[in-house]
Formats: structure tokens, sequence, C-alpha cells
């Protein structure tokens, strides 16, 4: 016997949850998955500042929690499991596999989000959990007192950054551009920081220890001189890569892999839909991915109307 | 009534390594998110293999020596010991199914 829904969701970040809040309130029989950790990108965000109606910032872990609660509190059923295959049947249903088992739904909202990308040098993979990181808000505080280095230029490159110096001696943000791509008020934050030093130009070429992160060799991207600098960790933000691949074949994806959708977050294929960082165009802001969410369990209830 | 006691430094010794039983070590901190996702996904487990496994959490803002000992720079970790000895790691947060499967493999 498959359970079939109304409406399943695929990942339980901002727009997911949203778009379950909306569904299950909505009276529809709403099914969640999620692989990870409910609240997506969020969960590990020490501090969201620019979620509306939180004017002292909320934390993002509990935040991400606070939606799915709400969603809960609503009917909505939650599988911490990860969807392997979307199939759209003969009947005009979908038939998803998550952890192998099979589930059915009449409308489907895929929101998976993006993960972050990995710089995919020599020592990167050896060292998760031993010194290199994705998330300095989880690990910054294993490393007391000594020297680190983020990567990255942009807004979680530096937000990490900054809130790593509350445990840290000193940070070294490493970017191969010479100039960085954050925001204007974050950039001032870090520049104004005594503990946050720039290495522009640069690259990670291999990180090298013993049994953990103990040293990286770094290169001039002008120059192409090389250099080895003695860190604890490496934390990585690099920007993101969208998990489009139960997409593939299915919806027209965008030069960058987001799924094409209209303004009511429709794809192509009727009684599917996508929302949130994984849609083209998207502002990847909580906010935007909660009202995409919200627009997409909208346009899916319209479309089990009008199914009947 | 909750069967994941705390360990500590002082308690590691005795509590895990002297241990009849398998043991699984949740490392946590109250900072954590993720952390707080597995607490309740160890406390199942807990129930589950009620006197198969003894089930312990260590907070590495109180405790430094074990965490350091292990290499522990990534929150949550569960490490599962046998007969004193490492059978196996799980570093950040996991669905119940990956955390049991580990389980499974580090009892075999």
């Amino acid at each position: 016997m498959v359970d079939t829904f109304d409406i399943a969701i695929v990942g339980g970040g901002g727009a997911g949850l949203t778009a379950a809040l909306y569904a299950a309130r909505g009276m529809r029989s709403t099914i969640v998955f999620e692989g990870n950790v409910t609240g997506g990108q969020i969960a590990t965000t020490d501090l969201v500042e620019n979620y509306p109606g939180f004017p002292e910032g909320i934390n993002g872990f509990d935040l991400g929690q606070n939606i799915l609660r709400q969603a809960e509190k609503f009917g909505a059923r939650v599988e911490y499991a990860l969807v392997d295959s979307l199939t759209r049947l003969n009947t005009g249903s979908f038939e998803l596999v998550a952890d192998g088992n099979m589930y059915r739904a009449r409308s489907v909202i895929v929101t998976a989000g993006a993960d972050y990308n990995k710089l995919g040098v020599p020592g990167e993979a050896e060292f998760v959990g031993k010194g290199v990181s994705y998330c300095a808000t989880c690990d910054a505080a294993f490393f007391g007192g000594q020297d680190v280095i983020v990567v990255g230029g942009g807004d979680a490159a530096l937000d990490e950054a900054l809130f790593t110096t509350r445990y840290v001696k000193s940070v070294t943000i490493v970017h191969r551009r010479d100039t960085l791509r954050a925001s204007g008020i974050l950039q001032d934050r870090a520049k104004a920081n005594p503990a946050i030093s720039f290495l522009l130009d640069t690259t990670v070429e291999r990180i090298e220890g013993d049994g953990g992160v103990e040293r990286v060799v770094l290169k001039n991207v002008r120059t192409g001189e090389l250099s080895e600098r003695k860190t604890a960790a490496v934390f990585i933000f690099i920007g993101q890569t969208p998990n489009s691949h139960l997409l593939k074949g299915m919806v027209e994806l965008d030069a960058g892999g987001h799924a094409m959708v209209d303004l009511s977050m429709k794809t192509c294929v009727p009684g599917l839909f996508v929302a949130g960082d994984l849609r083209t165009q998207a502002a990847r802001q909580l906010i935007s991915a909660a009202g995409d969410g919200a627009t997409a369990a909208i346009s899916a209830e319209h479309y089990l109307q009008a199914l009947g | 009534m909750s069967d994941v006691r705390e360990v500590t430094d002082a308690t590691w010794e005795a509590d895990v390594l002297k241990s009849e039983l398998p043991v699984l070590v949740d490392f946590w901190a109250p900072w954590c998110g993720p952390c707080r996702m597995v607490g309740p996904i160890v406390e199942e487990l807990s129930q589950e293999y009620k006197e198969k496994v003894t089930f312990f959490k260590m907070n590495t803002d109180e405790n430094a020596n074990v965490p350091t000992q292990h290499g522990i720079r990534s929150i949550p970790s569960l490490l599962i010991f046998k007969g004193g000895e490492l059978k196996g790691t799980v570093v950040g947060f996991r669905p119940k199914s990956d955390i049991k499967k580990r389980l499974e493999e580090a009892l075999a």
C-alpha cells in the first residue's frame, strides 16, 4: 500500500517548510522530505538579521524549527529521508522514492535548494570534520585562540569570518579575485575588525596536515607564486550549486542549473512546482524563499482544485 | 526518563572504555543547532537498543580532554566504541536511518 498525498514537498528549508505550512493549513495532506537538517541553509546561520518581524535578529536554527513547528501544527508530516527519484506517472500524479520507500503525490513542490561548493583541492575531503568546515557557526568554537582561514569573498564568507572572530586569534580571508563580492555593510564590519585580514588574488592549492589541518599551500593568481601558511582550520564559502538532479529531463533548466518557472512557481510539467533557491532568478534570501514557498503552495492548491 | 547519560573527562575511562556493552557517545554543545536535532534521535535509539548499547552524551564546552584526544573539531559527532576501541564515527547531522546503519555496522 503506497501512501498518496495531495502535496509532496522535496526539501525542508525556508521555501519547503513555508509551502508545507500553507499546504497543510489549506487542509491538504502534505509530506515534506528532508535529507539533512530542517531549516536548510539558515539552520547553520547564527543570526538572521534580515527576516522581517525580528528587530533584534533571530538564531537561524530556532527560526527554522519555528517554521517547522508551525507546519506540523497544521498537520504537515516530515520525513527525514533523501528523495532519490521523482517520476510523473501516466495518471498525472507523481511517484517519489525516498530512502528506498515509495510515496505518491498528486502535486509536487521541489525546494531542494543548493549545496555549498567544494574547493576540489587535495586534502579537502580528507580533513572534513578535522579542520575543513563548511559551517563556521558549527565548528569555530573548536579553534579557540588559533589562526584560521576563510575561503571566499561573498556574504556567507564574511558573515562566517565575523562570527569566527568570537573564538579564534585571527581570521585570514582568502579570495581568488581582487575585490570582494559581499554587501557593503559586511565589508565595512570585516575591514573594521582587527582580527580579520585579507589575502586577495589568492587561491588554495592544497590543504595539508597530519591527522588534521595544519597548513595550506596558497597561490597568488597574479604572480603564480606559491606560499605555505599555517592554519588550524579552513572554512569554505565559495558559492553554491543548485540541487536540480531530480528535475533533469523533466523541467527546463537555466544556464546555472536552476529550474525555469513562471511567477506562480509553475514549471512546464503540470502539477510540478519549484520554489526557493532552486528556481531561476531567485533572490536567495530566506524571505524570498519563504514567499516562493507560499506562492507555490497556492499554485498547487489551484492545480488540485482544477483537477477536482 | 532518559537513557542517555552524561559522560565527562573524569568518567570517560570507566563509563566508555571499560564498558561491558558497546557505547555510543554524542558530542554536543548547547549552541549547536544540528546537535539539537541529533539529540532526540539518540534518545530514540537508546530506547530501541536498551540493554544492547549504552548511550552517553558529552558537552564539548565543559569537557576539553576527550574531544581533543579524539580529534573532534566538528559537532555533532557520534563515536561508537566496542571493547574500548573506536568502531565507528558519524560527523554532522544525519537522518536516523543513517545513524542506525552505522551503529549496526559497528556492532557487527
